[in-house]
């Protein structure tokens, strides 16, 4: 492998993480603050990527505004979807929360089979990020991709700061630790849980709408996302983002270069990590409290 | 003495319809039949490490998988193996494989050993999608399914849909009478005291990783056997049947039909089996049947909602609801 292409997997390793770490950081908040197990996140991500899909006629194909309209329609979504359903699975037994949120995921996948169809869309990558960045002599990089990478790095930044810096993180925070204390301390819990539910949502959905242009929008896609996140959220401790951020970099490096070294065990190399992990570190490289 | 009766007279009335079942069908539901028993087999494996032991396994499928790949791969390529020696190989494949992943795995707990147990079945999902042992995605065609030949008289003929279907009934109940005396036996009652609180156990004095151990091998094992039956019954296997979707689904399976009773397994299959085959139906939801999954998806939530306990929990509920109303009517 020489250098331009090392430098382009890198590149693509690093996307391709970032991007797993906006849908896995939100399932390790709902996991490790609501203690709820959602197999349904990965349908938000596939949500988003047909709300970016269906949104850009609308729009006139102005890519930003798809973009904040998806995310107002996925914090109102998020918000009705922990009041209707998930609220009801807290004093529950995970394996129940696992047969409704599957429940869900095959209400979404239904309804997304009858609002638009079951063929693959693409979705054009917007004017104004659609050139490319010379690498070397010979190859080059979609500015687009780049693009990604900063908007991922810019809400972990933003996340980083709520969590640790601001009154809502802190009671974020507490909440993962103990919910009876925060509750008697006079934080409106529900209100908390349904925020953080809304913003996981948001999370999910704005990974798929600025994934769409690159990866495609295909039915079940959602499903191959939640899966990789699970493993992310597991590796790096349940309820950490920062062991998410590193996790879903780690994940995003080992597929990537799995991929190119030894296509033959592509798909096995991200368990393979996971299992090395948990066998060294059976509650993963960053549990909280 | 009624509840003796209750006890018996309902598993008992099944299996006699079951046996029946043949006189008065062919074709198609004799077939659908077969399939939901061994897949009552594969819940009745699972319920072993979930409800009897409390390990929540989601990688259940890779050895249900397994043993029907290893039905297809050791069988020899021109004619038809012996059932005697095919049986014990596949199903020694599974425990092989569940004990290996077992040892690993059960150093974790909780959730992470619900992940464990994933990476561990999407492994063997990949080595069969992935290369060309078991002809990768396309799968692989069982061409001669194995005989039993006893003294030079024909036992068992895959070729007819009825010998397969008894053989599978035979295995259902084997199956369920075999867990039945295994849960009563000491063995079983180490895994009860491991599923309620494994601290207190240990501190009693039992190692408890052995007979974790022991319990994931075996529920390997059965799974395995369900496997097996279900290559004799298609005649072919694909990397489907190892993929987390079908884990998933048995967990389901037992989700639905309640967790902590055998019973609650097989009529969590049946329940599973049977809504898919409602919500398909023509006949009764006319175009919309093509839109099943968004019933079925909808009845699971409506089942969460209402039933806590599963299928099997429901006369319970009952029960305790109305002696709740009798309750406040005396008070009022």
């Amino acid at each position: 492998m020489d250098l331009p292409t090392f430098l382009v997997q890198c590149l693509n390793a690093l996307q391709y993480g970032l991007l797993l770490f906006l849908v896995a950081s939100g399932l390790t908040l709902i996991f490790g603050i609501m203690g709820v197990i959602n197999l349904a996140h990965g349908s938000f991500y596939m949500i988003g990527a047909y709300l970016a899909f269906s949104l850009a006629p609308v729009f006139g194909g102005n890519f930003a505004a798809t973009l904040v309209a998806g995310l107002m329609l996925a914090v109102i979504f998020g918000y009705a979807l922990e009041w209707l359903f998930v609220s009801y699975l807290y004093e529950r037994d995970h394996l129940q929360q696992v047969l409704m949120t599957y429940g869900l995921i095959l209400v979404f996948e239904e309804l997304r089979s009858i609002l638009v169809d079951n063929d693959v869309h693409g979705v054009p990558v917007p004017k104004w990020l659609d050139g490319s960045v010379q690498l070397g002599d010979l190859m080059q990089y979609p500015v687009y991709r780049l693009a990604i990478s900063a908007v991922c790095l810019a809400v972990a930044a933003a996340l980083y700061v709520v969590i640790a810096r601001t009154r809502l993180g802190m009671m974020i925070r507490a909440g993962s630790s103990n919910r009876e204390m925060v509750q008697s301390l006079g934080i409106n819990i529900k209100f908390l849980y349904r925020v953080v539910f809304a913003a996981g949502v948001a999370l999910a959905v704005l990974a798929g709408m600025i994934a769409a242009p690159v990866s495609s929008v295909y039915p079940g896609m959602g499903a191959q996302v939640l899966i990789i996140c699970f493993v992310v959220v597991v590796i790096g401790g349940i309820g950490s983002v920062r062991g998410a951020f590193l996790a879903s970099l780690l994940v995003g490096i080992v597929d990537t270069f799995g991929k190119v070294l030894f296509p033959e065990a592509a798909g096995v190399s991200i368990y393979l990590l996971m299992a090395a992990i948990l066998l060294w570190k059976p509650e993963g490289l960053f549990r909280q409290g | 003495m009624m509840t003796i009766a209750r006890r018996f007279a309902i598993p008992l009335a099944v299996v006699v319809l079951l046996l029946a079942f043949p006189l008065a069908t062919t074709g198609f539901y004799l077939e659908f039949t077969s399939k939901v028993m061994i897949l009552a087999i594969f819940a009745l494996s699972l319920e072993l490490l979930v409800g009897a032991t409390g390990l929540v396994s989601l990688g259940h499928a890779a050895y249900y998988g397994i043993a029907a790949y290893a039905t297809v791969l050791l069988s020899p390529k021109f004619g038809a193996a012996s059932g005697f020696w095919l049986l014990p190989a596949t199903v020694a494949c599974s425990a092989l494989y569940a004990l290996l992943v077992g040892a690993l795995s059960l150093r974790t707990r909780g959730v992470y050993f619900i992940m464990v147990t994933l990476a561990f079945a999407q492994m063997a999902y990949y080595v069969f999608h992935d290369t060309k042992l078991g002809g990768g995605t396309d799968g692989i065609y069982l061409n001669f399914k194995p005989e039993v030949v006893l003294f030079g008289t024909k036992l068992f003929d895959p070729g007819k849909p009825v010998a397969l279907y008894y053989v599978v009934l035979v295995s259902l109940v084997l199956v369920f009478l075999f867990l039945a005396v295994l849960l009563k036996s000491r063995f079983g009652r180490v895994l009860a005291g491991i599923k309620s609180n494994e601290q207190r156990m240990r501190a009693a004095g039992f190692a408890t990783f052995p007979y974790k151990l022991a319990a994931f091998t075996l529920a390997g094992a059965l799974a395995g056997l369900a496997g097996f039956l279900v290559a004799v019954k298609d005649g072919f296997v694909n990397p489907e049947m190892l993929s987390w979707h079908e884990s998933g689904a048995v967990l389901l399976m037992l989700i639905l039909g309640g967790m902590g009773r055998l019973s609650g397994a097989v009529l969590g299959a049946f329940a599973f089996a049977l809504l898919q085959l409602f919500f398909q139906w023509e006949v009764v939801f006319g175009n919309f049947a093509k839109h099943w999954l968004l019933m079925f998806g909808g009845t699971i939530i409506l089942c969460v909602a209402f039933m806590p306990n599963g299928l099997i929990g429901l006369p319970a509920q009952w029960r305790a609801r109305r002696a709740r109303k009798t309750m406040e009517e005396a008070r009022a």
